[in-house]
């Protein structure tokens, strides 16, 4: 935080603005798909007002009049003179992009695109112009302070009615002012002043004339009057000095009281403000936020973590000293335990947040890449609400984003193909979040030509990344776009070609603690579904332990634990075997032999298989000594704290006080059957 | 005694700018950030000047200013409004809600400030 409280306010019109762009895109898409009601457009007048506002307080030039533009064409849709077909809501969505650059621009201190935006007001004022014939009127400057000129003599006669009262100003204050601006003489007509008895104490009685001299102009004096100038007769005029006692009699006898209304206010028709109020609450739309520092919040999970541990640590020495199950403190202990992950999972909840965030950028992407690739596309998306870690919101964007280019590029056909195919000429596009036991899931489907895997195996022998006779089933030909190397794309296109393949994305899942499959149906089009941990901070583990090792394998990759029998291991050489299990062969993984540990103690069937999915390796059975337990871990990076070690995810410090391994599972599977595919006789000590 | 002025606006860089130019000149500052939440506030607190914004969710600026006309304790109580433009049909629309002045934004603090010390005793 800087100490300049005009840098922070402006950092706060920035994030400001964030959000207002989010209620922005999310009313236009409502009014889009028709269901943009009176609220809608008012809060998308709204947040197009506000940024403007905002923007005019950091002289943002550029932005206040581009938002300006956008916000007059909004207020004649919002005041229904101008509707809405569907060339002008494109314009509207263009706007809103371009009014999205514009204030990214304005925080990076960069020249914004001034032709696009340029182009866009013309547009937009074009429009509006429907709405109403007079052309949009240009945001008010300041008005510069006027010049200073001879001193003259003003009367200033003024004669205030009883709305002035009623708007709640003074009189007193009036004249304070006026006599602010030079020497002022003032006089008070009460003739009009009636009997006490018949006195409404709410009407105006009084006339003041003030004499002033002065340096300032009539302007600068009428302005002392600016919000009264309706509620009060007001003369003001120079006082030919010659003619001033004269002039002074007449106009005190012609200071005549005027006929009273009645005060505004008793006539005002009942506002129904409770009525809101109540429908406000009813409605639940609006609770109470705070903006908190993410920092405070990830110190905070930071401390829970060691609160966990801590209790943990304790609670084993409890049960180290011989206490029994039922004695005070062990109790105590259990409730302190009850207690310590709830607060583990409020503070969790903090950092959880919508996946709107995420959502909320694609339509924008979609509509550019279909006018990239020339195809129609239509976006259906689901479970915006479904809430997630900040961190994982954060990391997922880039994932989703070549996601998207992928199935709009790769997947939806062009129009023409389409309509030759029977389809639709618009593709569709969908995009859903959803939490499945514990995990949020999020789906990306597109109803396109699906996976052409003729073509995909021959992309991968030509890489050489398969045999020429390599037996594949659909699934693992399917599964090969996620490999290095790979692209589908004869050409490399504008939009996938990036430099970024879907190997890309599988890792950056996978370091995520995610997984990414695919299915496609050929000439029904492809689905591809993340399943993401909900949050990056803990994970539920088995603790098991092999040559003396304490390590810990994420229970979401554990299908089945089992004790193998002698009979089902199959030895295909003196380092690999497989296991027969329910028909089918899983390669078996001797951890201990993969991490170095040294020799397992005792023969396979005296240890323990854990049968575990991995996200590309398929399943296997990883084989250690013994099970100890499943518990919540907190994680801890090693790659922060030391460096990256193959095969392991991160670290955690048990209750004991001692640091156990957290198993990469996935990298570990893989690794394993790609070493066995390519028939390439090394450890994988040596492939790594 | 410094004056005590609430603030009611929608948007936090309007009321963070509208709070550092008031506490600047020496006033107190309060904040809603809409009708229903300036009437909370003054259910608790007494402001001496309200600024409020027009355009806000849920109850707008002219509601919120007719609510306080009709307060037998608030009606006499200067409320300045903040509008974007000299648009004279807000003006005449805030003004016939019962308002006692107006800013127009984006605002200068000095004017600000001075607006606020004219309708104030």
């Amino acid at each position: 935080m800087t100490a300049d409280p005009m840098a922070e306010i402006r950092e706060v019109f920035f994030q400001e603005c964030e959000d207002q762009i989010s209620e922005l895109e999310m009313g236009l898409l409502r009014m889009e798909i028709g269901q943009g009601d009176a609220e809608t457009v008012n809060a998308v007048f709204r947040a197009v007002h506000s940024i403007k506002g905002g923007a005019g307080i950091f002289a943002l030039d550029t932005l206040v009049r581009f938002a300006h533009g956008f916000e007059t064409c909004l207020d004649r849709v919002r005041s229904g003179r101008l509707a809405i077909d569907p060339a002008g809501m494109a314009l509207l969505l263009r706007s809103a992009d371009a009014l999205t650059d514009l204030v990214r621009a304005a925080r990076n201190g960069e020249g914004a695109q001034d032709a696009r935006a340029q182009a866009l007001a013309t547009e937009l004022e074009r429009l509006a112009a429907k709405g109403d014939a007079k052309p949009p009127s240009a945001p008010t400057l300041p008005r510069a302070a006027p010049a200073s000129s001879p001193l003259r003599t003003w009367i200033i006669r003024f004669t205030p009615k009883a709305a002035l009262y009623a708007h709640a100003n003074e009189t007193a204050l009036l004249l304070r002012e006026l006599s602010r601006l030079g020497t002022a003489e003032v006089e008070i007509d009460s003739s009009a002043l009636p009997d006490l008895t018949e006195m409404d104490p709410e009407d105006a009685y009084l006339s003041w004339t003030v004499t002033l001299a002065t340096h300032h102009d009539a302007a600068t004096l009428r302005a002392v009057f600016d919000f009264v100038e309706d509620d009060c007769d007001l003369d003001i005029f120079e006082r030919p000095d010659f003619a001033f006692q004269d002039w002074d009699n007449t106009a005190a006898a012609e200071s005549a009281p005027q006929p009273m209304p009645a005060a505004a206010i008793e006539t005002l028709p009942p506002h129904p403000v409770e009525a809101m109020a109540a429908q406000a609450e009813s409605a639940g739309t609006v609770g109470a936020t705070i903006r908190v520092d993410l920092d405070r919040v990830d110190r905070m999970i930071d401390l829970v973590g060691e609160l966990v541990i801590t209790e943990a640590m304790v609670s084993q020495r409890v049960l180290e000293a011989g206490l029994a199950r039922t004695s005070a403190i062990a109790m105590a202990l259990e409730e302190l335990e009850a207690l310590t992950r709830e607060i583990q999972d409020s503070v969790m909840a903090i950092r959880a947040q919508p996946v709107r965030a995420v959502f909320q950028r694609i339509p924008r992407l979609v509509r550019e890449l279909a006018a990239q690739t020339g195809k129609q596309v239509r976006l259906v998306t689901e479970g915006e609400g479904t809430e997630v870690d900040k961190t994982v919101i954060e990391r997922i964007a880039d994932p989703l984003t070549h996601m998207i280019r992928n199935a709009i590029d790769h997947g939806l056909e062009s129009p023409e193909a389409r309509i030759a195919a029977g389809k639709p000429a618009e593709g569709l596009v969908r995009l859903v979040a959803l939490h499945r036991s514990g995990r949020i899931i999020i789906e990306v489907s597109d109803n396109g030509a699906g996976i052409n895997r003729a073509r995909v195996r021959q992309k991968a022998i030509d890489h050489g990344l398969i045999n020429t006779d390599a037996p594949l089933t659909d699934d693992e030909i399917d599964n090969l776009i996620f490999l290095p190397g790979f692209s589908t794309a004869s050409a490399v296109s504008d939009i996938s070609g990036r430099g970024v393949g879907m190997d890309v994305v599988r890792r950056a899942v996978q370091a995520m603690g995610g997984r990414i499959s695919i299915a496609s149906k050929p000439g029904q089009g492809s689905t591809f579904t993340l399943s993401l941990p909900l949050t990056l901070a803990v994970l539920d583990g088995m603790v098991v332990k092999t040559a003396d090792q304490t390590l810990i394998v994420p229970l979401a990759s554990v299908l089945e634990t089992l004790r193998p029998d002698g009979a089902d291991i199959h030895p295909l050489d003196n380092r690999t075997a497989v296991l027969a299990l329910r028909g089918g062969y899983v390669p078996i993984i001797d951890i201990a032999d993969v991490l170095e540990f040294g020799s397992r103690i005792g023969q396979p069937e005296q240890g323990v298989a854990l049968l575990v999915e991995s996200e590309g390796g398929g399943r296997a059975i990883l084989l250690v000594d013994e099970i100890q337990g499943q518990r919540q871990v907190v994680i801890k990076s090693i790659e922060a704290n030391y460096r990256a070690v193959y095969g392991i995810a991160a670290a955690t410090v048990m209750g004991d006080g001692h640091v156990a391994l957290i198993l990469d599972v996935d990298t570990i599977v893989s690794a394993t059957r790609e070493s066995s595919r390519l028939e390439a006789p090394r450890s994988l000590s040596q492939v790594f | 005694m410094a004056l005590t002025v609430l603030t009611v606006d929608d948007s936090r860089t309007m009321r963070d700018m509208l709070k550092h130019s008031l506490i600047a000149a020496g006033f107190r500052v309060l904040q809603a950030e809409d009708g229903i939440d300036g009437l909370d506030v003054l259910k608790r607190e007494t402001a001496d000047v309200i600024v409020t914004d027009v355009n806000m969710p849920r109850l707008d600026g002219f509601g919120f200013i007719e609510a306080l006309r009709r307060d037998a304790e608030k009606r006499m109580t200067p409320i300045l409004v903040l509008t974007t433009e000299a648009d004279p049909d807000k003006k005449s629309r805030a003004k016939a809600a019962g308002a006692t002045g107006w800013i127009i934004k984006p605002f200068d603090p000095a004017k600000l400030v001075d607006a606020i010390r004219r309708v104030s005793a």
